[in-house]
C-alpha cells in the first residue's frame, strides 16, 4: 500500500468508526424491547458499565441522547415540549430534552430511546439525582445512587493505602455490592464475576489507549481537536466502556495519532494557537462554534470535557482482575473523584498543561442551563492567571439551548482573543 | 503624505475617523447608522473625506471596526472594537490601563497593557442592561431629549433607587416612580447610577486600574461621567474624541499597517 493510501485509510478513521459505531449503537437500542433486553438509564460521569454490562442491560446515556438533538438542530422542539409540559426554562437543557423524549415514546432522531428498566447514577452531578426520580415516577423503576466521596479541599486527594482512602473504597465498594444484588433482581440473571473480569480488561484495555490518546496532543501540530473529535471519543467511550468493540476503537484511534504525529498531520493545516477549552461545548451550533477558533488558526488540544465527560477515565485507571470488586471500588472511586475534580478543582491540572500542551490560551465556556460545571469558572480562570502567562476567553452561551446563543457576540468575542493572542505573540517576538 | 481611515459601525451611531503620518485626527464623522449598515459605513466615511476634500484614493489602508465591521465593503481589514477602543484610548490618555466602553447596546470594560495590548475583557451578557439603550429608555419614558438627561439628571437632591437595569423594564419603574410623586430629577440621578453600577460591576470582573479611560457615545453624558468619577473615587479621561475612540483605534492599526508595510497584526 503506498503512502497516500496509507494516509486516506488511517487519517480520519475514529471519527468514520464513531459515527457507525455509534449509528450501530442507537439502532441496537431501538430494537431492545422488541428482544425483550432490558435497559439500564445511566450517566458520563460514573456509568458502572462494567457491572451493569455483566447481567446485559443496555446502557442508555441521556446527556448523550440530549445532546444529539442539538447536535441535529431539533434540541428546541424538545425543550418546547418540556417548558409546555411545566419546566422551566433555566433548568438543565438536557433533563428537559429527555422528558420531552419520554413523553413522545423515546422519539429520538437517531432511533427509538427504550424505556429504563432501571437507572443508576452517581453523586458526581445533583442534577442526575433529580432526574432519576422523574424517570422512578415515570416508570416506577428501581433507581440506584451510587454516593461516591470527592475531594474536601484543593489537592487534598488521598491514594490507596491512605485510611481515609480504604475507608472511603469501603464505602463505594459495600454500594457496589447492593448494585448487584438491585441488578440481579431486575435482570432476573445471576452475578458472573468471570464476566465482570473480562469486562474489566476491555475497560483496562480502552483506559490505557484513552489516557496515551490524550497525551498525543502535545505533539505540535496537535492530531486531534479536542472539541470536535473530542465529542466522539466521549461518546465512544462511554457507550462503548467495557466491552471488546470500545478497546479495539480506542486502540485503533492511539494508532491513528501517532501515525499523524509521525507525519505531522494536524487537525488544521495553520496551527497558530494551541487552546484549552474548559466546560461543555455549545452544540446548538457546534460545527460553527469551532470554526470561530480555526478561523484564526485556533486548535484545541484538551478540554476539560474530556475529563469529566470520560467519568474521570482519562487518569487511565486500570483495575486489577485477580480482586474485581475490590479493584474496581478503587477505580470508580479515584475516577468519579477525578470527573468531579475536574469541575470543581481543574485549575492546578490546567496550569500544569500549560507548559507540556504549549498553551496559548484557555477558553472557558459557562453554559447557562448547566450550573454544575459552570460555577466557580470566572474564579478558576483568576486563579489560572496569576499563575500563568496565558491569553483566557470568557464566553457563555448552552450546550442545548439555542435561544441563548447569540453567534454574533460570540464571534466579537472570540475575534478580541485572537487579536489579544496575536498581539502576545508579536510582542514575545519582539522581546 | 500617507493617510488612514477607521470607520467604527456601531448599533446607533457610526463613526469615521481619519488619520494623518503623524497620528493626528486630520478628520472625523458621525451620523446615525440607521437600517442600511452598508450604507451607514460608506456615508460616514465619504462625509470624513468630503470634510477635508481628501480622495479616497490618498486613504491608504481602512479598517473596519463595531458590529458592523464586516460590512465596511470598502475596508481593507476589520478588528473588534474591543481591541479597538484599547489602542485608541491609550492612545489618546498613555496612562490609561482600564477602559469603560459605554455604547448603544454594548458596556464593555477593558484592561490594557502600558502599549494598548488587550489584557483581559468583559462585556454585557446578551441583553442591553446596562448600556445606552436603558438611558434612552428611560429618556423616552420621561419626554427628555437625550443629550438633556445627564443635565437633569445632577439637579437631583435625592436618588431615586432604581432596582432594575432591564431596558425593557427601566420604562415601567419610571413611570412607577413618577405614579409614587417622586422628582424627575431624583428618578434620573437614579437611571445613571444604576447604569453605573452595572458598568462597575464589569470593571471589577477585570481589575479596576488606573487610569480609567471612558470611551464610547455614553460619554457625551454628564451626569453618567459625574456619577462614575464619584463611584470610582476618581476622575476618568474623557474627551472631545471619547466617543470616536473605537474609530480612532482602528484608523491607528491602519496606519500601524501602513507603516509595517501591511503586515497583518495576525501576521497572515
Amino acid at each position: 500500500m503506498s503512502d497516500g493510501q496509507t494516509t486516506d485509510s488511517i487519517v480520519g478513521r475514529g471519527n468514520r468508526d464513531g459515527a457507525q459505531l455509534f449509528r450501530d449503537w442507537f439502532e441496537n437500542m431501538t430494537h431492545a424491547p422488541e428482544r425483550s433486553e432490558k435497559s439500564a438509564y445511566v450517566f458520563v460521569m460514573g456509568s458502572i458499565a462494567e457491572i451493569l454490562r455483566v447481567f446485559d442491560f443496555h446502557t442508555v446515556f441521556p446527556e448523550i441522547n440530549s445532546l444529539q438533538t442539538a447536535v441535529r438542530r431539533v434540541a428546541h422542539e424538545y425543550l418546547n415540549i418540556a417548558e409546555d409540559y411545566g419546566y422551566s426554562p433555566d433548568i438543565c437543557g438536557y433533563v428537559k430534552a429527555d422528558v420531552a423524549m419520554q413523553l413522545q415514546g423515546g422519539k429520538h432522531p437517531m432511533g427509538r430511546i427504550p424505556k429504563p428498566d432501571i437507572a443508576v447514577y452517581t453523586n458526581a452531578c445533583n442534577t442526575y439525582i433529580k432526574w432519576a426520580e422523574i424517570w422512578e415516577r415515570m416508570y416506577h423503576i428501581p433507581i440506584f445512587t451510587l454516593d461516591v466521596p470527592g475531594t474536601r479541599q484543593h489537592l487534598g486527594q488521598t491514594w490507596p493505602g491512605h485510611p481515609d482512602f480504604e475507608e472511603d473504597k469501603k464505602y463505594v465498594a459495600a454500594q457496589l455490592k447492593e448494585l448487584i444484588a438491585t441488578c440481579e433482581e431486575v435482570s432476573g440473571k445471576k452475578f458472573d464475576i468471570d464476566k465482570l473480569r473480562e469486562i474489566m480488561t476491555h475497560a483496562n484495555a480502552m483506559s490505557r489507549a484513552w489516557k496515551r490518546l490524550l497525551a498525543l496532543n502535545t505533539n505540535t501540530p496537535s492530531v486531534f481537536n479536542a472539541v470536535t473529535d473530542g465529542t466522539v471519543y466521549l461518546g465512544m467511550a462511554n457507550g462503548f466502556r467495557g466491552t471488546a468493540a470500545g478497546a479495539k476503537y480506542f486502540n485503533e484511534a492511539v494508532e491513528e495519532m501517532e501515525y499523524k504525529v509521525a507525519h505531522k498531520i494536524g487537525t488544521l493545516h495553520d496551527e497558530k494557537y494551541r487552546l484549552i477549552f474548559v466546560g461543555v461545548p455549545c452544540y446548538p451550533i457546534f460545527r460553527r462554534f469551532n470554526e470561530m477558533f480555526a478561523e484564526w488558526g485556533g486548535a484545541f488540544v484538551s478540554s476539560t470535557y474530556l475529563w469529566f465527560a470520560s467519568g474521570g477515565t482519562n487518569l487511565g485507571v486500570e483495575y486489577d482482575v485477580n480482586r474485581p470488586l475490590d479493584s474496581l471500588a478503587e477505580g470508580v472511586l479515584i475516577s468519579v473523584r477525578h470527573a468531579m475534580d475536574s469541575m470543581f478543582f481543574q485549575h492546578q491540572t490546567l496550569i500544569d498543561m500549560v507548559k507540556p500542551f504549549r498553551v496559548d490560551g484557555v477558553v472557558y465556556h459557562p453554559i447557562k442551563s448547566c450550573r454544575t460545571v459552570s460555577t466557580g469558572l470566572a474564579d478558576n480562570r483568576r486563579s489560572l492567571l496569576e499563575a500563568c502567562d496565558v491569553g483566557s476567553l470568557f464566553i457563555e452561551s448552552d450546550m442545548m439551548d439555542k435561544r441563548v446563543v447569540s453567534e454574533a457576540q460570540l464571534k466579537n468575542r472570540i475575534d478580541a482573543f485572537f487579536e489579544g493572542l496575536a498581539t502576545r505573540k508579536q510582542m514575545a517576538g519582539g522581546r | 503624505m500617507a493617510y488612514a481611515a477607521g470607520v467604527d459601525v456601531g448599533s446607533t451611531q457610526t463613526k469615521a475617523i481619519i488619520l494623518n503620518e503623524n497620528r493626528q485626527i486630520i478628520s472625523r464623522s458621525l451620523i446615525d447608522t440607521g437600517a442600511n449598515v452598508v450604507l451607514a459605513a460608506e456615508n460616514a466615511y465619504a462625509e470624513a473625506l468630503k470634510a477635508r476634500n481628501l480622495d479616497e484614493r490618498e486613504v491608504e489602508y481602512i479598517v473596519g471596526t463595531g458590529y458592523g465591521r464586516y460590512k465596511v465593503t470598502f475596508g481593507d481589514t476589520q478588528i473588534t472594537e474591543i481591541s479597538c477602543h484599547g489602542r485608541g484610548a491609550v492612545h489618546m490618555f498613555p496612562g490609561t490601563r482600564t477602559v469603560v466602553d459605554m455604547g448603544g447596546q454594548d458596556t464593555k470594560a477593558i484592561r490594557v497593557s502600558p502599549t494598548g495590548e488587550i489584557l483581559d475583557f468583559c462585556m454585557n451578557d446578551k441583553c442591553a442592561a446596562g448600556t445606552g439603550r436603558f438611558l434612552g429608555a428611560a429618556a423616552a419614558a420621561l419626554e427628555i431629549p437625550l443629550g438633556e438627561l445627564g443635565q437633569v439628571a445632577l439637579q437631583a437632591e435625592k436618588a431615586v433607587k432604581i432596582s432594575t437595569t432591564c431596558t425593557v423594564f427601566a420604562e415601567s419603574e419610571v413611570v412607577s416612580w413618577l405614579g409614587k410623586g417622586k422628582k424627575i430629577e431624583d428618578i434620573l440621578l437614579g437611571v445613571h447610577q444604576s447604569i453605573v453600577s452595572r458598568s462597575l460591576g464589569l470593571m471589577r470582573r477585570v481589575g479596576i486600574e488606573p487610569e480609567v479611560t471612558f470611551t464610547g457615545g455614553v460619554t457625551r453624558n454628564v451626569g453618567v461621567v459625574t456619577v462614575l468619577n464619584e463611584m470610582l473615587g476618581f476622575p476618568v479621561n474623557v474627551g472631545e474624541e471619547s466617543h470616536y475612540m473605537g474609530a480612532l483605534g482602528a484608523a491607528l492599526f491602519a496606519m500601524d499597517r501602513i507603516m509595517a508595510g501591511r503586515v497583518p497584526v495576525d501576521g497572515n
